[in-house]
């Protein structure tokens, strides 16, 4: 039996997949450094160039790609990208950075009267949780892509909506986080927990009869009395408010799973990320999630991959051997030709190394799509350096 | 603070990591995604065990890096010897487990194990350590500490050094900061004085926290802003620790030509001839003059990223590429010259 190789993967036709009109969203993911932003981003421009309009949610830009799409201001909202359309004039890309405190304050004054958002947003849990809890990020990531996809539908301002991911540990994160945020706050432990400060009398006769006093008092002395106390304030203050957070995390995730979505897992040549890709591309495939493929970032490209790295490193040696300790121009020549010829060999030896880890990958998974794209010199922060990499993802495989 | 490096003799290689961070306890080993974190922070673990001492190497992000580094079977939340260093050392490792982490906490302070127990098996464990504010963070620092001050009976440390492999550069202040907020929302108490106990060793000179970088734009910049971030939250500073580097293959005169397309290609053509690769010259010749000025361009931005990272003024050590992959022999090698680095 022969495995598949990584050259004989099915090339990934990202042209064929911005243009698709049926396709609403597209979720970059992938291991912390990979590229997740820059991939997303040129991929939002080549499609607006293309004509749609498309808006990309990033997550944590770097300053200078962020300055480039025109992100100097944190507000929250889509800016549109001025000077980017299609030839004929169509398309338009908008661009923005997630706010996430912002984004879950929008939620709380989106859904509860004036006095009670004001309750809410002062509370100190509140406060803690909306800036530095594990998986609000993910979460409101989330709930962002929701509010844009519902902005989109009801104004028709974008037809394809691009979205980053937080570079969090695992990738798996940006799926799993929001349920687990939306289970605990909708949750029956924390009903147990904040009775009493919800001033559920009755409940806490029968909390007390199971025998959940000594819990309360545990986590009270682990956490601090007046940490309970603010959970369950905040609890029933948002409990009236609007519904189930776990309902609007389950909504988004099912947005997910709609045919309109397609996901683009994005790793480095390197063990841990294609280690990180492959767990996402299996959970996808496991869930029933849309998998456009994997795009494959800083690839070491090879000029002359004709030219074997023995072939290069005898040569070099040979080369370097004849020039000696010898001064002449000649043999000056021979040191570079020689360095020249290293040079060679090593980025021969790079390239070989992570063909093999791209081949493990397909081995695994020979029915990915996948796209590679060299490794440039230099980070890119303008869109020309955008468009490059839009045209470098293109060509596939 | 950085801390003072021994003083470099004339005619010695250089200063052992043991004697340069004399005074710290607690190392922090923190840095962008995928620069190589796990690596450097094994590297210095078995670097600080050599010539008899015994380090611990804390895992806090449950990936079992460590063990796939030191080839070891998953790491179980209990304290292993995973290597040995050259000189008779010892590198422990510890995967700290946030649930496990959590019943020690109760048994220790509340002596209360079997509540932890029952509330396991309510799945209030669980929920309390994925969710609650910022409390998986005050139970990883809280045992790195727990560990760090943890003595043998006759009264001497059980590790002379703790390196923990910690979160990415962006989270690095606030995952070390959680215990001053702790002690802020709860006001008195247990847990406002252990709290107390944890920033007291944390934001002391006892730590160092160290980046790990790439000579690349991004995780460069997230390094200064990383540092800029600790010193602004009082966390002390250690070293920077270049991850990753290839020494350029050309000479600075040749980069230069190749930067500017200058290379003497007749003298290149003729080297070609001589060693037996004139065969198909029409393609060799242009692509290694392409390499060669993609290699001058990103040596060049190498050497600009460089210049950014000694602006920072600080202990800086710089870790080559090991081509064949990170393995066992390549940790022994980094640990080897980190011990023998001359950084000032």
């Amino acid at each position: 039996m022969t495995r598949t190789t990584f050259a004989q993967a099915p090339s990934l036709a990202i042209d064929d997949i911005l243009a698709d009109e049926e396709l609403h969203v597209i979720v970059c993911t992938g291991a912390g450094g990979v590229g997740k932003t820059t991939t997303a981003a040129a991929l939002a421009l080549r499609a607006a160039e293309q004509g749609r309009n498309v808006c990309v949610l990033t997550i944590d830009p770097a300053k200078r790609l962020a300055q480039a799409m025109g992100l100097s201001s944190l507000d929250n909202v889509p800016r549109q990208v001025p000077g980017v359309s299609a030839p004929d004039g169509s398309g338009a890309l908008f661009a923005m950075m997630l706010d996430m405190k912002r984004t879950f304050d929008e939620v709380v004054e989106g859904h509860a009267d004036p006095a009670r958002a004001q309750q809410i947003l002062a509370n100190p849990f509140y406060q803690t949780l909306s800036s530095s809890f594990a998986g609000t990020q993910e979460y409101m990531a989330m709930e962002k892509l929701g509010q844009l996809r519902v902005r989109a539908e009801a104004e028709g301002t974008w037809d394809l909506i691009i979205v980053d991911t937080p570079p969090s540990r695992s990738a798996l994160d940006f799926l799993d986080a929001p349920a687990r945020l939306g289970s605990f706050l909708d949750g029956r432990f924390i009903r147990i927990l904040t009775a009493p400060a919800r001033g559920a009398g009755k409940g806490i006769g029968r909390i007390a009869a199971l025998g959940f006093g000594l819990f309360t008092s545990v986590l009270n002395k682990i956490l601090g009395a007046q940490v309970l106390v603010d959970v369950g304030s905040f609890v029933a203050a948002i409990d009236t408010t609007f519904g189930g957070f776990r309902e609007r995390a389950d909504e988004t995730y099912a947005l997910l799973k709609d045919s309109g979505t397609s996901f683009v897992v994005i790793a480095a040549p390197e063990r841990d990320a294609l280690r990180e890709a492959a767990y996402f591309v299996e959970r996808l495939r496991a869930d029933g999630m849309p998998l456009a493929g994997l795009v494959l970032n800083r690839v070491q490209k090879l000029d002359d991959p004709d030219l074997s790295g023995e072939q290069a490193a005898a040569g070099s040696q040979t080369l370097t051997e004849l020039a000696g300790e010898s001064t002449s121009a000649e043999a000056e020549s021979q040191r570079l030709t020689a360095a020249l010829l290293a040079l060679h060999a090593q980025r021969t030896d790079v390239a070989a190394r992570q063909r093999h880890l791209a081949d493990r990958f397909t081995a695994a998974h020979p029915g990915v799509a996948v796209s590679s794209v060299p490794a440039l010199a230099e980070d890119v922060h303008d869109l020309d350096g955008l468009r490059e990499i839009g045209n470098l993802l293109a060509l596939g495989r | 603070m950085a801390p003072s490096p021994a003083p470099a003799q004339a005619g010695h290689a250089g200063v052992s990591a043991a004697s340069r961070w004399a005074g710290v306890d607690l190392h922090v080993v923190s840095g962008k995604g995928g620069t190589g974190k796990t690596t450097v922070a094994a590297a210095l673990a078995l670097a600080l065990a050599r010539d008899g001492r015994r380090t611990l190497l804390l895992e806090v992000e449950g990936r079992q890096g460590i063990a796939q580094l030191f080839d070891t079977p998953p790491l179980p939340y209990e304290e292993r010897k995973v290597a040995v260093a050259p000189g008779g050392g010892e590198v422990w490792a510890l995967a700290v487990d946030p649930q496990e982490a959590l019943l020690d906490y109760l048994e220790s302070f509340y002596n209360m194990r079997r509540a932890g127990s029952a509330l396991r098996r309510m799945g209030a464990i669980d929920f309390v350590t994925t969710i609650a504010p910022g409390l998986r963070d005050v139970l990883l620092t809280g045992k790195a500490v727990e560990v760090v001050r943890r003595k043998e009976k006759k009264g001497s440390d059980v590790y002379d050094a703790v390196v923990i492999d910690a979160p990415p550069t962006g989270r690095i202040a606030k995952f070390l900061n959680v215990n001053s907020e702790v002690s802020g929302l709860a006001k008195a108490g247990p847990i406002h004085k252990h709290a107390d106990l944890v920033m007291g060793v944390i934001a002391s000179p006892r730590t160092a926290v160290h980046l790990v970088t790439l000579l690349e734009e991004m995780p460069v910049q997230e390094t200064i802003d990383g540092f800029a971030e600790l010193a602004a939250n009082g966390l002390p500073v250690g070293a920077v620790f270049v991850n990753m580097t290839r020494p350029p293959l050309l000479t600075d005169a040749q980069l230069l030509m190749a930067e500017h397309d200058t290379l003497p290609q007749e003298g290149i053509r003729a080297g070609l001839a001589q060693c037996g690769l004139a065969a198909h010259e029409t393609e060799i010749l242009p692509a290694l003059l392409a390499e060669a000025a993609d290699h001058a361009q990103r040596v060049a931005l190498e050497r600009r990223e460089m210049q950014r990272i000694e602006v920072l003024g600080l202990p800086t050590f710089v870790l080559p590429l090991l081509p064949g992959g990170v393995d066992l022999g390549g940790l022994y090698e980094l640990a080897d010259l980190l011990n023998e680095a001359d950084t000032p």
